[in-house]
Parts: C-alpha cells; structure tokens; sequence
C-alpha cells in the first residue's frame, strides 16, 4: 500500500494532494501539466518535495516533518521511464543486471528466468540497446526495473513514446505485471483506454489536485473527470461467465442479461467485469430487428447529459445495470430521448476490463 | 635514434616525456573531479573555483611560474612543507612537472567538463533509482561514458605539458639534465652561435610526439565510441 501526501509549488503548478494507493495497478490520470510526473518523481526520490510525507507498505521514504528523506537508491522501487532510459554502454543482459546487482541482499521479487521469459527478452540479452526497436527497449526497461527487487514499481507514461502497434503490444505486459507479478504499481497516463485496460483504482489529478480517486469502474464512468470529457466515457457492468461457446464466444450472465463476446480467457463461473464503451452504443426506441449486432439491452433513460459539442451522453438503467451512451444531441431531439422513456441499448462491443484487487 | 641526437638532446627528449606523464597521471582524478563538480553540482564559490581553474590561461605564463615559485619555492609556504616530507620542487624535474600540470589542467578540465555535460543526467537518475549511490552512478554510468571527453583531456594536457615553456623556465629555471625540457632545450639551442640544426631536430621530435599523441587518441576515441554505443564521439 502506497501513501502519497504532498505539497510542492512547481512554476505556477501549486500541488497539494493525499491519496492511497492499494495493491493492484493505480493509475494517475489526468491531463498534461496536471502534476503526475511531479508526483510520481516525489515517490522515487528524484525530486524533494516541500512538504509531505510518502510510505510503501509501512516504510517511510520521505516525511519533511521528521526530517526524513531517504535518496533514490534508498527507496527500493523500480522506475520504468517513458524514454526507457536503457544504459547505452551495456548490452540488453547488463541492463538487466544493473538493478539486480544493487538488490542482490534482498530477495528478489521475480526470478530472472521468468523475467526473461515472460517479457520475451531471451533472444534480445546480447543486444545494445542502440539496436533495440522502441517497445523492445520498453520491454527491457520493464524488466530491469522488475529486478532491482522493488517494492513498488513505478511507470511515467511508459507507452507515450510508442505507436499504436507498440502500444498493443506493450499493454499485455503491463497485464502480467499486475495479475502475476503482486507488485503494487503506481502508473502515470493521460490515455483513457490504458487506464480502461489496466487500473484497478485511479487517481485523477487536475492542477495539483484530486479531482476523484477510487475504484476503476466508478471513477471512469464519470466521463467529467475523463480529459476528453465523452468521447472516452464507457460503463462498467459485472457480469459472471456463464458458457464459452463452440464458435468462439463466450456468454456473460450480467445480473440475469446475456452479454455476448469474443472468447474471455476466465474459466466458467468467475466474476470478471466489462467495459462498454459509450460510443460503442447505439440508441433504439423499439427493439431493433434484423441487426448483426449481439447484445441488446432494454433499459430506461435515466439522464441525458448534452455536452459542448454536438454530443450528448445518455446514462440508460438496464438490468444488467446502468451504461453509457453517446450519441448526437440531434439525434436525442429526433428521437424523443428524455429522462423516463424506454429505449433499446445496442452494444456494439464489449471488453473485459481487469478485476478489482482490493480496490 | 640516440646517436642521430646529442647525449643532452636526449636528455631534454625523455626528461619532458617524463615530466608530460606525471604531470598528467596526477592531475588526471583531480582534473575528474573538478570537471564533475563545475558540470553537476552546485555550490557555494562554484564560480570562485571555475575562474581559478582557468586562471592560467589567461595569466602570461610568467606570471604563473612567479606565483609558483612563491607558493613553491623553497621559502613558499607549501614549498616548505612539501620539503619536509621530501618533496622539493624548486629547479628540479618535480618542480617542471607541477608547472605543466597547472598550466595543462584549464585544457583537461574543459575536455572532461563537455563530455559529462553531454551525459543525460537523466541516465543517472535511472541509475540511483535502481539503487546505485552517486558514487556507483559515477563508477559505473557516467566514467564509461566520458571515456572518450577523458581521452581527449589527457591528450590534450600531454601536449601541453610537453610544450610548456614560460611558466616552466619561470619556476625551475633551464638547467640541462635537471630543468632543460624540449621547449627550454630548443630556446637553447637557439641562443648558442650554431645551434639552429640542433633547435631543428628538437623541433621535429616535438612535432612527431604531439602528431602521434593525437593520432593515437583519434583512435582509441573511435575504439571507445563504437564500444559506447555507436555514437560518433
């Protein structure tokens, strides 16, 4: 468990926050400037913050109370950089190594082998990173941070720097880190869809400030916290997996409504939660017949939200419990859509977000 | 070679080959360390020290030389106290060592100061967070990667030691054997009736050290760059 309080004046940037961090993947999310860097470098040491006090797990790292400020190789922590700051002297194998040595008296939090293995680093370890493409060289800096041993491992926007395709390939092990790894993880982004993917409990930040902190689900269905405002909004529904289907798809039993997707890895019988995106979405007041699309779900208009732009976003209560929708505010006036009228949700895709730990 | 020179030539030859080495060897990790300071750390008189550390470039070396010979010299202040621990510096080779290693350390200081200037210090942050101290940081992160900044520092302090004249002459005198460098032996040699085929042969043995010294870092910077990680240096 992660304790963060602090107050640090940066240029015209005035932080001033406390939160708590539990096991699990913890996303800082908010806009650029919004102080997540300023935040997560106060954690690894890397800047002294003006006051404020930070503790992993019972140990104190910093307190400017009672004078204490412990230095960055002091932390025991692990920093994956977004511009993976690999060691250019050294090969894949000795950058490996650089954090390993230095924790050689602890026990380690991950076997090399493993490390190795999990992240596909084995054919990469006589390389120099010069001769590394951008999401090996991610990949590497992942793993030399996992075997400095750390207590907490710390990502600053480590995805930033790739392109798409890099990103989908990186996301996965970000995955593996919190499922399999049971190391606390403190991750800085502004992209609504890493968080979707990866947090377990977000922290959005706006200048210097929380805006919302609290379990993934919650906090994103929010779309007034999210950056983008709802171009990004999505709903989170719990559901149980039910059947996983010859054809490839699985059926999820959501408080009694079928949701259809592609195969979920969870065996038959686990809880696992989805997110429904809200552009996603589409809008129907009678039951909508002849369509390719799997899920529909009838449901009542709970509130409709118009925007600045010409969108709308419309909270619709299901039995499968409430989901987002965006649509055009044109489309909400043609279509009578106010609070009370019953309406058809058809849901174009669905994902499985990742459970809750703890949170 | 030692008969195409005269005995005492080559005297002067090796004597300033002598007093270039030591010059540089020992004022190599100071010229480390100041460099390292004046390039990342702040601190109080920061400014104090980079002007004192340039201060013999822009002084005639005369002026220099004078200096030493009071801070040195058998009634300087340290002079003193380097003689009893039996040093003594006043018209000996030691003495035309230390002339060259003040008058070399602006130019070593500079070539190390812009080589980890050019280190990312954020490699070094990278560093202390996977949980090396700043010593360790510096051993293993920032000396590898300014190997080619030291290289280049140290070859230029040698030819420089090699060519000191004003401060060295000043400070030690020009006593054949014990004093009389290249430099010193070529001003000689010119003041003698006769001496200018001496002074030639002199001279071509200064060109021929400083061209191979620098041919010599040309190559082993560019050894030392591929190594580092492709970079041209």
């Amino acid at each position: 468990m992660l304790e963060v309080n602090l107050r640090h004046a940066l240029g015209a940037l005035e932080l001033d926050l406390q939160f708590s961090a539990p096991p699990g993947l913890t996303v800082l999310f908010g806009r650029s400037g919004a102080g997540k860097t300023t935040v997560i470098n106060a954690v690894a040491g890397l800047l002294r913050p003006d006051a404020g006090r930070i503790s992993v797990s019972g140990r104190c790292l910093m307190d400017t109370e009672r004078g204490v400020f412990l230095r960055p190789e002091a932390r025991r922590i692990g920093y994956v950089f977004q511009d993976a700051r690999l060691f250019p002297h050294l090969n894949v194998q000795q950058n490996l190594s650089y954090g390993q040595w230095f924790a050689r008296h602890r026990p380690p939090r991950a076997d090399r082998a493993r490390v190795v293995e999990m992240l596909g680093l084995g054919p990469l370890l006589e390389r120099r990173p010069d001769a590394l493409s951008g999401g090996e060289k991610s990949r590497v800096a992942i793993g030399r941070a996992l075997l400095a041993a750390p207590d907490i491992l710390l990502a600053d926007e480590p995805l930033a720097a790739l392109d798409e395709t890099r990103k989908a390939e990186i996301l996965p092990y970000f995955e593996r880190l919190r499922d399999e790894m049971n190391v606390p993880i403190l991750y800085v982004s502004h992209a609504v869809r890493e968080v979707a993917r990866l947090a377990t409990t977000v922290v959005v930040l706006d200048g210097g400030r929380i805006l919302r902190q609290g379990a993934a689900a919650e906090v994103l269905a929010d779309p007034s916290v999210l950056p983008t405002g709802a171009r990004d909004a999505g709903a989170f529904l719990t559901a149980i997996v039910q059947d996983h289907d010859e054809d490839g798809l699985t059926t999820l039993d959501a408080s009694g409504m079928p949701l259809i997707l592609p195969r979920v890895a969870a065996p038959v019988g686990a809880v696992v939660r989805v997110r429904i995106a809200a552009h996603d979405v589409i809008l129907a007041r009678h039951r909508p017949e002849g369509l390719s699309a799997l899920n529909i779900l009838s449901g009542r208009v709970q509130e409709v939200r118009a925007g600045d732009g010409p969108g709308a976003l419309v909270v619709v209560d299901t039995q499968a419990g409430r989901i987002l929708a965006r649509i055009t505010r044109r489309s909400a006036l043609a279509l009578g859509i106010t609070p009370g009228i019953a309406v058809f949700a058809v849901i174009k895709s669905v994902s499985v977000a990742p459970a809750d730990v703890g949170g | 070679m030692s008969d195409w020179l005269t005995p005492l030539e080559w005297q002067a030859v090796v004597l300033s080959l002598r007093v270039a080495f030591w010059a540089v060897l020992l004022s190599l990790p100071l010229g480390i360390f100041v460099a390292h300071a004046l390039a990342r750390w702040q601190f109080w008189g920061k400014g104090l020290l980079n002007g004192l550390v340039h201060l013999p470039l822009i002084l005639p070396p005369v002026v220099t030389g004078y200096f030493l010979l009071m801070t040195f010299g058998r009634q300087g202040w340290l002079g003193g106290a380097f003689a009893d621990m039996g040093v003594v510096f006043a018209f000996r080779w030691t003495g035309a060592a230390l002339a060259a290693a003040v008058m070399a350390f602006p130019l070593m200081v500079r070539a190390i100061r812009l080589s980890i200037e050019a280190v990312d210090p954020k490699l070094e942050d990278a560093a202390s967070t996977l949980g090396a101290s700043r010593l360790w940081v510096f051993a293993t992160i920032t000396l590898p990667l300014i190997l080619p900044g030291i290289l280049a520092g140290t070859v230029l302090a040698f030819a420089k030691a090699m060519g000191e004249f004003g401060a060295t002459i000043t400070f030690v005198s020009n006593i054949p054997v014990q004093t009389q460098t290249l430099p010193s032996a070529i001003y000689a040699a010119l003041q003698v009736p006769g001496g200018e085929s001496g002074a030639l042969r002199l001279v071509m043995v200064s060109v021929a050290v400083a061209m191979g010294a620098l041919a010599l870092s040309e190559v082993m910077a560019r050894r030392m760059s591929r190594r580092i990680g492709g970079r041209d240096a």
